[in-house]
């Protein structure tokens, strides 16, 4: 399991971010909730990536989670997020399961395109189911938290410790897997899937086991982003949302697990500003930002972590 | 890990320097507004839409531009900032930006919303944040049916009035329909409008059967197929609701096979792409412009006249081109915010009214628009209703302008549900309530 010195890692983490709870205005807060959920999503590309392979369905479980929280608490009246957290895991973990052994035998960009059809189909599904709302999409109420039902800041901040404590512990739990002998067996899937095959693993199980911790994480990530916005639409499900989660990913590298969410908060705010100072060309300051990014830093934030841990290795 | 938690601080002290929120000012009113400035919908409702804002917010910071009663400079003497944000980029992008505009940017009052699910997902924020809010465009009725909200308020009459509208027309000019059939995009609006349609049709033409209803997805630009089946359908009648690019490319590929000359075509809300089509838009479409803007605004005369003329003149003026249904819509919510606003001042001894005064003045108000007489009178006091009109295109050749035609026109409470009831329940129920002289 976690080392002493992981754990401390961990809970340090935590307590800066939790710090954030008290400093941070409403609005920014708000916006880092809404990276952090996209960042959970990016979280199981990145595990796919490890892999060799990339996701453009991610809104698939995004999109589910979110529905399926919305629909469960519209329909039960129940509000509670843990409760609506864990409902929505188990239906993308029985998705996932469904669809990992099929998917996990495809590679490159056959695999990107049967994900991106998954997605695409319960897009469509949702668009012409019009007792649902349609393209209109649902509202859903503001989540409560064990029976305490804030409101106002509180409610922004109560929402911030949540997505903050779930982030520090999947970023543990990827951390642990990414480091296991499972996990390991993947990166070496992802130079030479032969050679693996040859030491006696097995890659389909590899590459299953990725896809449903990326089915899970997009299901908790569309939950909180939908309890975050108050509002779900088939938008979550539509290729240009899992096209951001794909970006997040190669902005972040599959290197290092924290850089996933340095990466989609810094997307969030670039997002942000350039909406508001460039109303007329914010697509294109986006563009040239990433541009920038890629060009820069083709292995992604992670490489920055990584460079310099090699440098430490080497003196 | 060091190097984790630095970068996290390196981010949180980032967001906290960038969060010094800017100074409230007494002498300005700050309005955010949101438009689509990119993406199919841009071309034809945000950017008229913001043309026609912009253009009238200076006209008010000058102040005497207009004719009374509003010919006071800007709302209530304070000046109009206005900051404005592209609605492109989906409801999930919207919820964010419109919490940045209210707790980033502090602004006194947000306008915007085109795209219906944005109308959906906002009005809960705004409650939550108490922002007053004026929804200025979108077309479902959702919004204050299902729902209610103390701080949201929407300017513009719901689509169904369009649809009513349109087969109200239909009928008092004694168009015989013994059969219809509908081209709508499929997403909400397509879906909805073509329900409302077939609601108001069976209402007013219960022996009328209807061929089929045809849902080509948005943006589609190829309507060959569904052409070649409308011409085998012969229906007597096509509804579309389509706007836009898809609503262009359809007009164009239709006349070029001759359906507009075998069939009656209506189109709810089509005035606004007169000015890109001109005159390769066919003479003899019966058209709604999604109440009485445009050119039916324009030809109505009476006592706005110098309020439409005002708008009219000005926007050819600066932009060259005629205003189509979206300046209107954003004149519409612009005047009656001055309007809630300069109330809310005589209530409370001339300071800037808060949000929660601002919601007090706007609730059940009235005022006069370059469209028409606009009522507070559905939600509680929270959704407009406005009178409408439908007209028949006409190429004025000497003029080389496009002009409506037998244009008549709907009182507010002939074509808009009453206070309380649903409308798919009034449709359904045959106009209950319904005023029309």
């Amino acid at each position: 399991m976690l080392g002493m010195n992981h754990l401390l890692a961990v809970a340090g983490t935590f307590a800066v971010m939790a710090a954030g709870a008290v400093i941070l205005p409403d609005w920014a807060m708000f916006l880092i909730v809404m990276a952090l959920a996209k960042g959970l999503v990016c979280l199981g590309i990145v595990g796919m990536m490890r892999g060799g392979l990339v996701s453009f369905g991610q809104g698939l479980y995004y999109c589910a989670g979110a529905y399926t929280a919305t629909l469960f608490a519209n329909s039960f009246g129940i509000t509670d997020i843990f409760l609506l957290c864990i409902v929505s895991a188990v239906v993308c973990l029985a998705i996932g399961g469904l669809f990992g052994p099929l998917l996990a035998g495809y590679r490159g960009i056959f695999f990107a395109m049967l994900s991106l059809a998954l997605s695409m189909v319960l897009y469509g599904s949702l668009s012409k189911l019009s007792v649902i709302g349609g393209t209109d999409g649902l509202n859903i109420a503001a989540p409560t938290f064990l029976g305490w039902e804030p409101e106002g800041r509180a409610l922004q901040s109560g929402l911030y410790l949540f997505v903050s404590a779930l982030v520090v512990a999947a970023g543990a739990v990827m951390w642990r897997y990414f480091h296991s002998e499972q996990g390991l067996i993947a990166l070496a899937a992802r130079d030479n899937e032969l050679r693996v095959e040859y030491l006696g693993a097995s890659v389909r199980k590899a590459m299953t086991l990725n896809y449903v911790f990326g089915a899970v994480l997009g299901g908790l990530g569309g939950t909180i982003a939908a309890l975050a916005l108050g509002h779900v639409d088939p938008e979550f499900a539509f290729w240009t949302t899992s096209g951001e989660f794909v970006f997040v990913a190669i902005l972040a590298g599959y290197l290092s697990v924290p850089a996933v969410f340095v990466a989609a908060i810094i997307l969030e705010l670039v997002r942000s500003f350039s909406n508001l100072y460039f109303p007329n060309t914010w697509q294109l300051a986006l563009g040239v930002f990433l541009l920038a990014v890629i060009v820069a830093l083709p292995g992604g934030l992670g490489s920055l972590v990584d460079r310099r841990r090699k440098r430490e290795g080497a003196q | 890990m060091k190097q984790t938690i630095r970068t996290i601080c390196a981010t949180l002290a980032l967001a906290t320097g960038l969060s010094a929120p800017a100074m409230a000012q007494d002498d300005t009113f700050k309005i955010g507004v949101i438009t689509f400035l990119s993406g199919q919908a841009a071309e034809s409702f945000g950017v008229p839409a913001w043309n026609g804002g912009q253009l009238l917010i200076d006209m008010l910071n000058e102040g005497g531009k207009l004719p009374a009663p509003y010919d006071k400079p800007g709302f209530g003497g304070m000046k109009i900032e206005a900051i404005v944000v592209d609605e492109a980029g989906g409801a999930t992008k919207q919820v964010q930006e419109f919490r940045n505009l209210v707790q980033r940017e502090q602004v006194d009052a947000v306008v915007g919303y085109v795209s219906s699910s944005d109308c959906l997902a906002v009005p809960p924020v705004a409650d939550e944040l108490k922002a007053f809010t004026i929804l200025y465009d979108c077309g479902t009725p959702r919004v204050f049916e299902d729902n209610s909200f103390e701080y949201v308020f929407r300017t513009a009459a719901h689509a169904t009035m369009d649809n009513v509208g349109l087969a109200r027309y239909l009928k008092s000019r004694g168009f015989e329909v013994d059969s219809f059939a509908g081209l709508n995009q499929d997403y909400a609006w397509g879906q909805d409008s073509w329900a409302d349609f077939t609601g108001a049709m069976a209402q007013l033409y219960s022996d009328a059967t209807v061929k089929t209803a045809l849902f080509p997805k948005f943006g589609a630009g190829q309507y060959g197929t569904e052409i070649s089946a409308l011409l085998r359908e012969k229906p007597a009648l096509i509804h579309s609701s389509n706007w836009g690019g898809d609503l262009q490319s359809f007009l164009l590929q239709a006349t070029a096979r001759g359906l507009h000359k075998r069939t009656q075509l209506a189109l709810s809300a089509g005035d606004h792409v007169i000015p890109q089509l001109q005159d390769k838009m066919p003479d003899g479409i019966v058209l709604g412009a999604r109440g009485v803007n445009g050119l039916l605004a324009k030809a109505r005369g009476g006592d706005l006249q110098p309020l439409t003329d005002t708008l009219w003149d000005s926007y050819m003026e600066r932009y060259g081109v005629i205003p189509v249904q979206a300046p209107f819509r954003m004149w519409q919510g612009l005047l009656g915010l001055k309007m809630a606003v300069e109330k809310a001042m005589d209530d409370n001894g001339g300071k800037k009214p808060t949000d929660e005064e601002l919601a007090a003045a706007m609730k059940g108000l009235s005022w006069d628009a370059p469209s028409g007489r606009i009522e507070m009178a559905l939600g509680g006091g929270h959704q407009a209703i406005q009178p409408t009109a439908i007209g028949v295109t006409k190429w004025n050749n000497e003029t080389k302008m496009m002009e409506l035609v037998d244009i008549e026109y709907f009182d507010a409470r002939c074509v808009n549900p009453p206070e309380g009831m649903k409308s798919q329940d009034w449709l359904a129920q045959g106009f209950p309530g319904a005023q029309c002289d």
